[in-house]
């Protein structure tokens, strides 16, 4: 099922067709997303938004078609992929026992991240004192997002998959999440958000991909202001981020 | 492997503390399912000395079912389960931690029911080591096959009434030489009827081990 990506490709997908069951969640996809590149995967409800960002993340294998991601094929280097993608989705893959800063950290050490990386990323979503402290089952739906983006921000991956990103947070917080990712993409992260409301992400993406039934049916450049903004190279951008 | 194993581990004893599920609700079921049965005994404390050992091991058996009922739905709430497949965790790291997790709180239940036999069937232990090492290997056994057809049933709608079914014929070996062993170290004399029951156990235990370490992460992917 693999193929030779070119280097500068992060996710790469060709006729691919991925099923549960015998219903079909990708109905033959072709994309191309170029690494470092913000694209904005649009659609209405039940398009196969969400089940694109899971085959991206290794979650969901493939029938037929090929796929390959940060060059390799998820299929056959799951951890490898799986260690370099971040996927934020709707559920929150959190532990209701466990507090804010427990589920963090079992997170980020599961995924062999930085754990330097935990405390600045708690800072940034507001996740102290008292709050960092408290139950994961005793958080409000926004609040646990907030948990989950910042297990995404501490790892740090290559490739970010945010499925409905500004679903259930605030405007602070919608904001926090604008700025992360205009960071991320500057430091050379390639980022796929998907979301059937595309106006508060257009300006964080340079393309925009609608997929619709499953299969990819069109795509557009936008007028980007942040995310597809020239930068360093990507390998260049990631270095300076890291260091 | 093992680092990812110690950690799997620490996050579910750590679930376990704060939610106080075995404590609060295995382990009584346990001390009433033994109760239970001496009342379906009888008094004569000589009948229910004689049924102490396979009842003691029915009673872990049931609790077994309940502590990885409880292992599998911390998975599965929130997308948790999930959350771990994309961590890139290493699946027999993963399994491990989960078995080494439940076989802690099995060793807790097993204090406790062993305790209850004695004081309620008083039961009379002459060979103390044996009762040790089959628990020891019991719960070593029951973890791993537990684990393991946990997972198998994790992505089901009918996961609560299918792990029983899988689980209990799997695990009866357990059972049988548990109770054997039991058997010989009550009736005390020569422990040579009680230690091939044991080889039995250490074969049991390295088979279920091996085949949970190395099928987990394909049963993961599936389930």
């Amino acid at each position: 099922m693999a193929h030779a990506a070119l280097p500068s490709s992060a996710v790469s997908l060709r006729d691919a067709v991925a099923l549960a069951g015998r219903f079909p969640l990708l109905a033959g996809v072709d994309l191309e997303v170029a690494v470092g590149e913000t694209v904005l995967v649009e659609g209405p409800n039940g398009a196969g938004k969400t089940s694109l960002l899971r085959v991206c993340a290794g979650l969901v294998p493939l029938a037929s078609g090929q796929l390959a991601v940060l060059g390799l094929d998820p299929a056959r280097h799951r951890t490898a992929v799986r260690r370099r993608v971040g996927l934020l989705s709707h559920a929150s893959h959190l532990y209701d026992d466990l507090t804010v800063r427990e589920n963090v950290r079992f997170a980020v050490r599961a995924a062999g991240g930085d754990t330097s990386r935990i405390e600045p990323a708690c800072e940034r979503w507001g996740l102290v004192g008292r709050l960092a402290k408290t139950s994961a089952g005793k958080l409000s739906a926004g609040q646990r997002r907030r948990v989950a983006l910042a297990v995404l921000t501490a790892r740090w991956p290559e490739l970010w998959l945010l499925d409905e990103p500004h679903a259930g947070l605030d405007a602070a917080a919608r904001a926090l999440l604008d700025a992360a990712v205009i960071e991320a993409a500057a430091s050379g992260v390639t980022v796929l958000i998907a979301s059937h409301e595309s106006g508060p992400v257009e300006a964080l993406a340079s393309r925009a991909v609608t997929v619709t039934g499953g299969r990819v049916t069109g795509q557009r450049a936008l007028p980007s202001s942040s995310g597809g903004a020239a930068t360093p190279t990507p390998t260049e951008a990631r270095v300076a981020h890291v260091a | 492997m093992w680092r990812d194993a110690v950690l799997v581990a620490g996050k579910d004893l750590r679930i376990e503390g704060r939610s106080r599920v075995g404590l609060s609700q295995v382990a009584p079921f346990g001390i009433v399912a033994l109760v239970l049965f001496a009342f379906a005994l009888g008094p004569d404390r000589q009948v229910m000395a004689k049924g102490a050992p396979g009842l003691f091991w029915v009673a872990v058996l049931f609790c077994t079912v309940l502590a990885i009922q409880r292992s599998v739905s911390v998975e599965s709430s929130d997308g948790a389960r999930d959350g771990l497949r994309l961590s890139g965790i290493d699946p027999a790291g993963l399994y491990l931690g989960k078995a080494f997790a439940v076989a802690a709180q099995l060793v807790v239940l097993e204090l406790l029911l062993g305790a209850g036999v004695v004081v309620l069937y008083g039961a009379h232990i002459e060979v103390p080591w044996m009762i040790v090492a089959s628990c020891v290997l019991g719960t070593i056994g029951l973890a791993a096959t537990g684990t393991l057809y946990g997972a198998l049933s994790s992505g089901l709608r009918v996961r609560e009434t299918l792990l029983p079914f899988l689980l209990l014929p799997i695990a009866a070996p357990v059972l049988l030489a548990g109770t054997r062993i039991w058997q010989a170290a009550m009736a005390g004399g020569l422990p040579s009827s009680g230690t091939q029951w044991l080889r039995l156990l250490v074969v049991f235990d390295a088979v279920y081990v091996a085949v949970g370490v190395v099928l987990f992460g394909p049963i993961q992917e599936t389930a």
